[in-house]
């Protein structure tokens, strides 16, 4: 077992179990924060991939801008937890049930082709997924999905302010 | 890191289906939310493990756009959230089960 392996080994020990506790996790905030350890250890995961770019914006947009929103929201709302009663008794075993074979399958589907044998990785160049080398694509092959990026941001950007103005706009029509 | 891509694979299946899990099984509609955007991250390492395999960039492209337009889902979705809870007062997924607000 190669130092790479053990790296990984632990790097994926952490993320499973750190997704695990955010599903257990009876608050909110605590799973939020579980979330957080989840997005900067994939983050972790790809620095050494050879994604240098993709993971600072991982953990700046994901781990810092995303899950900021998220605990702003679970706070405003003061929504931690919710009550005990299901309407539902059969629907938490289906789900645990239905889950588990998903992952069972995807496992197989994964493992059954090679068997986990590894391929030798190719050496990669250290311009690899290096800010440069991502952003000289995107500004150039891909420069118009970038632009419908922005397109797409400032429209959720503005169907946000639509949807929490909503109550405002109603007591005004109001006589 | 030389790691075989089948065990990056195997952790974005694992990750993935937690995902799925906290989908079905989670009642609070913000903890299902944050299921879904961990489904997004296993589906980003996949990408990025198959861009670092193929030796390809497009992967890694492809990835900064799910993000970019996960952050546009997260602010429609959260809102979203904020408008059930002040007609609901909960936001237990159970209680969502009518088309008339």
């Amino acid at each position: 077992m190669t130092t790479d392996l053990w790296i990984f080994f632990g790097l994926a020990t952490i993320a499973i179990v750190s997704a695990a506790s955010m599903l257990i996790s009876r608050n909110a905030v605590y799973s939020a924060l579980f979330l957080v350890l989840n997005f900067v250890t994939v983050a972790v995961m790809y620095l050494l991939l050879h994604a240098a770019f993709i993971a600072l914006v991982q953990v700046t947009v994901y781990a810092g801008a995303i899950m900021v929103l998220f605990l702003f929201v679970i706070m405003l709302l003061g929504a931690e937890r919710v009550g005990n009663q299901r309407s539902l008794k059969w629907q938490q075993p289906a789900a645990a049930i239905l889950g588990l074979g998903l992952l069972g399958e995807m496992v197989y589907v994964f493992f059954a082709g090679s068997g986990g044998q590894a391929a030798p990785a190719a050496v990669l160049g250290e311009a690899f997924g290096s800010p440069n080398a991502v952003g000289t694509l995107l500004f150039s092959e891909y420069l118009l999905p970038f632009e419908v990026t922005s397109v797409v941001l400032l429209a959720a950007m503005v169907g946000a302010i639509v949807l929490t103005r909503e109550e405002k706009r109603a007591r005004e029509a109001r006589p | 890191m030389n790691v075989p891509v089948d065990y990056l694979l195997g952790l974005s299946a694992v990750l993935f289906a937690l995902g799925i899990l906290g989908v079905l099984v989670r009642r609070n509609a913000i903890v299902v939310f944050m299921s879904v955007e961990l489904m997004l991250n296993a589906a980003n390492l996949a990408l990025i493990a198959f861009a670092r395999e193929t030796q390809d960039l497009i992967g890694q492209v492809f990835v900064f756009f799910v993000i970019a337009v996960a952050a546009a889902e997260v602010a429609v979705g959260l809102a979203l959230i904020v408008a059930i809870f002040k007609s609901k007062h909960s936001i237990d997924i159970d209680q969502v089960s009518g088309l008339r607000g």
